[in-house]
């Protein structure tokens, strides 16, 4: 039995360096000959540019070259990942993202020019006497604004901003539905632009190596292999093997550094120029008018139910932004990753959507925490509130009534997805319980005492992780795989190191992939190492978003393990004199059934690596095993969140008292890590509630663009969370696990 | 330039400064202390925060100039000769108070002031008023504020047992 394998809330391995300040992010390293880079942004939303002068600034003390959007024609622009038709079968609008902004920009903080210096201070001094003459054009910075008739054009190519017109689903059976209803609720719902606002501001280093033509990036990225191939492929044409990306230690991504970025490129590009290492730090101000943003949908809902309260039909009219323009993943969340979890919980049979992207003179939208799912629950469990309301029924009846059975799965709802597992009813009789939902009344008539109003609020969820399988992500758009790679490199004393293409950047992997190889090979924790971050050292990898780094990165490692325990098996039998069929291999011994004749695991990888006694002729040395793994189908986490608020009706002052989490994850690895991601999540729900808004102006300026004026949660707004779990295996994976990482984020953000 | 000399974690230093260098790329760039974070450039995020002269300060609020002659400790700072860590740090480690790990210097450092400065006893809403200078985006601060607690008892040397959990 090992001790620090599945189940165990093992301390985590990466904190030594964290909490003793040796942490290893971008900013942190410093190569030999580096210079520094600094970006001129546009301060205007929409405008044309008639000439950039930069002959003064190209002679300010430091300054090594000064590139524009003139330089970079030659180059792609920067890619996006995922492609969506429209009803009439035509591709969406994509038009190009230059790298440094040509001939137009438009958003505020589009890049003008790339100054290089040899410090900071220089290129940003230099930044300040670069001549810019842009003539201000009309911008849209609103969904109605971009959609108004005869609205100002973010790109000539796309009519009336639109970006693609979507549908999924029956709209005939829902029309069916509603025509056949007791009931038809209706909701207009605003879902808020928000920022992620990662504390560690994106930041890049680009090098290039004069005499082997390696080019280097350093990066912020939660995916560096994607970043290789979007940035090598499309924008700088550089072949994989002259291209390494490493993503070392990240302070955070929720999505935000998911995506290939203008800086990225620019940076490594401008490096073979100028033939040094060029390092950027984004300021924090310069990320909120950077970063991608996310959410920021407006939509129209209509629920048909019957007299008893059974939904019939929904049907669901989503406005999405897409700011300026298309970012890596962007056109998959209002779509794929949100229309698609309308069914939530419930056994509606009936289900159309539409939705419609439309580009805006903003920041580019894409995925953030939940990316889409967060959206759709909230829809609906708006909706079904509203619904209760109106029937004159109460909240937690409707939601029973219509809850998914659990012994309806594998469940096929109408909307595309198939959940393979769940049980809707016990994670929310252990939220209601946990939360004393029948003690609500009483509390609710204390605070009234106190002059106070309280409030609780119930919010079911299911959400799809781990998109996959590739051919199916591909028929949906996606324009890479979606599968997982582990190489599991066994040494010959027995110690193990994970080459994993999962990137951690808070996850904590360093543990709990360690438990992982820890349960399956019998090798203590202290001797295996996990490695990621770096494609120069890793085959490849899809990297960390949406949950999936258990799930499928998780599933690729136990693919790789089976392989080295199969192969050892085989070094067992040649060593005990016995059958194949005979070895058996349970806590890290390999042993012949029905005797006391075992050989340890280290025995074993020994003899890979010193074969003189070894079947040469059938096996190779070694023990060293790779997995790609392409999951079967998602995942599908659900669960139950409630909250409960007082409000002082005279202030407004909202206090967020109690917060109750039960979900169901699958199997849990490590549960104290697992309590901290929901806790993270539910946080960043909570802001989204109560605290945080991106919010432009008319004109196109980001009116909330610092950390004085985007509130962050902070820990007095936070109460103490309530974490539970009611567990049904994902039925596809070897691990049975579903994801975790944005759980907290998508049940919790409800108003 | 100015030339400047203090002391940082009990060590002598010194390093040409221009005057508008704030103390925090002083000690990043300059110094090579890169366990001091920058998360912000409104003085909002506690990524920073640094012990001067007793006080914990974020250090992007202070020029580089006028740290000269001074006494500062950042996080590597706390890390004893034979690689032991302050009771802080163990806290937030055994009580998962950490995620990405980048907030966490400056949260340490002010989380050790906030106990040192409250010899009497905190309670957990005065650790999460104490906290008001120090953004986390990822733990929710949750257990941040339990591992504050538990590291109150060890800190001033009191056989309060932890809190159950």
């Amino acid at each position: 039995m090992v001790v620090d394998g599945i189940g165990a809330s093992v301390r985590r391995k990466e904190d030594l360096r964290f909490l003793a300040g040796r942490g290893n992010y971008v900013d942190d390293i410093n190569r030999p000959g580096q210079v520094f880079a600094h970006f001129l942004r546009s301060d205007q939303p929409h405008g044309k540019i008639n000439g950039i002068d930069t002959e003064v600034a190209s002679k300010m003390p430091g300054v090594i070259a000064i590139f524009t959007g003139e330089d970079f024609t030659q180059v792609g622009g920067i890619p996006c990942g995922w492609q969506i038709h429209s009803k009439d079968g035509s591709p969406m609008v994509e038009p190009r993202h230059p790298v440094l902004a040509h001939g137009k920009v438009r958003h505020v903080g589009d890049p003008i020019a790339l100054i290089v210096a040899n410090t900071k201070q220089q290129a940003k001094d230099a930044a300040e006497a670069v001549v810019l003459d842009v003539e201000s054009l009309p911008a849209v910075a609103s969904l109605g604004a971009a959609l108004e008739p005869g609205a100002p054009l973010v790109h000539d190519e796309a009519a009336g901003n639109v970006c693609f017109d979507w549908q999924i689903g029956d709209a005939a059976a829902v029309a069916a539905g509603f025509a056949k209803a007791h009931k038809i609720v209706k909701l207009d719902l605003v879902n808020n632009r928000l920022i992620a606002n990662a504390m560690e501001p994106r930041a890049a280093i680009g090098e290039y190596d004069v005499s082997s033509g390696e080019y280097t990036l350093y990066t912020t990225s939660q995916n560096p292999h994607v970043i290789r191939l979007l940035m090598g492929a499309f924008v700088l044409q550089i072949p994989e093997h002259k291209l390494r990306v490493v993503a070392p230690d990240v302070g955070g991504g929720f999505g935000s550094k998911i995506f290939h970025y203008a800086e990225e490129a620019a940076l490594t590009w401008a490096a073979a120029r100028v033939k040094r290492p060029i390092k950027w730090t984004a300021e924090r101000s310069e990320a909120f008018v950077t970063d991608a943003h996310g959410r920021d949908h407006v939509s129209v809902a209509e629920l048909a139910l019957d007299a008893d309260g059974k939904f019939l039909a929904l049907k669901v009219r989503t406005q999405a932004n897409m700011g300026a323009y298309l970012s890596t993943f962007a056109p998959s969340v209002p779509t794929y990753l949100s229309a698609t979890l309308l069914a939530g919980v419930y056994s509606t049979p009936a289900i159309h959507a539409e939705v419609k992207a439309v580009f805006t003179n903003t920041v580019p939208v894409d995925a953030y925490r939940g990316a889409g799912r967060p959206e759709a629950t909230f829809l609906l469990e708006r909706i079904v509130d509203l619904a209760a309301r109106e029937m004159n029924m109460d909240r937690v009846e409707i939601r029973r009534k219509n809850f998914i059975p659990k012994d309806a799965f594998p469940y096929q709802t109408p909307i595309a997805l198939q959940y393979d597992s769940g049980d809707y009813d016990a994670t929310f009789n252990a939220a209601l319980e946990a939360s004393d939902y029948t003690g609500f009344e009483v509390r609710r008539k204390q605070s009234a005492a106190k002059g106070k109003l309280r409030g609780i609020g119930i919010s079911t969820y299911v959400e799809a992780c781990g998109i996959a399988p590739s051919a199916v992500a591909g028929a949906l758009g996606a324009r890479a795989g979606l599968y997982e790679v582990a190489n599991i490199r066994v040494h010959p004393t027995g110690s193990v190191t994970v080459f994993t293409g999962a990137h951690s950047h808070g996850q904590g992997h360093e543990t709990t992939f360690a438990q992982l190889v820890s349960e399956q090979l019998g090798v203590p924790h202290d001797q295996v190492d996990i490695v990621h971050g770096d494609t120069s050292k890793i085959p490849f990898g899809m990297g960390t978003y949406g949950s999936r780094s258990l799930a499928v990165g998780g599933s690729a490692m136990v693919k790789a393990m089976d392989k080295i325990i199969s192969k050892g098996k085989k070094i067992a039998a040649h060593l005990m004199e016995a059958d194949v069929h005979d070895i058996e291999f349970k806590d890290g011994k390999f042993s012949v059934v029905g005797t006391d004749k075992a050989k340890a695991f280290a025995e074993i990888a020994l003899t890979a690596y010193v074969p003189h006694n070894y079947p040469i002729e059938e096996l190779e040395p070694g023990l060293e095993e790779t997995a790609f793994y392409d999951p079967k189908n998602f995942t599908y986490p659900g669960g139950c969140h409630i909250a409960e608020v007082e409000i002082d009706a005279e202030t407004g002052v909202v206090d967020l008292l109690r917060f109750t989490a039960v979900d169901d994850i699958g199997r849990v690895i490590n549960p104290m890590i697992v309590e901290g991601q929901v806790q993270g999540g539910i946080a960043q729900g909570v802001g989204q509630a109560l605290l945080e808004h991106a919010i432009y102006d008319k004109s196109g300026q980001l009116l909330s663009g610092s950390m004085m004026d985007y509130t962050m949660p902070r820990a007095d707004n936070i109460p103490n969370i309530f974490v539970g779990t009611e567990t049904t295996l994902c039925t596809h994976n070897p691990l049975g696990s579903k994801g975790v990482g944005e759980v907290g984020a998508i049940g919790s953000h409800q108003r | 330039m100015p030339q400047i000399s203090l002391i940082v974690n009990g060590k002598p230093a010194s390093a040409d400064v221009e005057a508008r260098t704030l103390l925090v790329e002083l000690l990043r760039d300059k110094l090579g202390f890169t366990g001091t974070h920058v998360g912000c450039d409104t003085s909002q995020c506690g990524a920073c925060v640094v012990k001067i002269d007793g006080m914990s300060i974020k250090s992007c609020t202070m020029l580089a100039v006028q740290a000269a002659g001074s006494t500062v400790t950042t996080i590597e700072g706390l890390i004893n000769a034979d690689g032991s860590m302050h009771p802080m740090q163990e806290m937030f480690r055994e009580h998962h108070a950490l995620q990405c790990g980048y907030c966490t210097p400056g949260m340490v450092m002010s989380a050790i002031d906030l106990v040192e400065s409250h010899p009497e006893g905190l309670t957990e809403q005065e650790i999460r008023h104490g906290l008001e200078g120090n953004l986390c985006r990822c733990t929710g601060y949750h257990n941040i504020v339990k591992a504050i607690a538990a590291a109150w008892p060890l800190m001033h040397g009191k056989q309060v047992p932890l809190a159950a959990e």
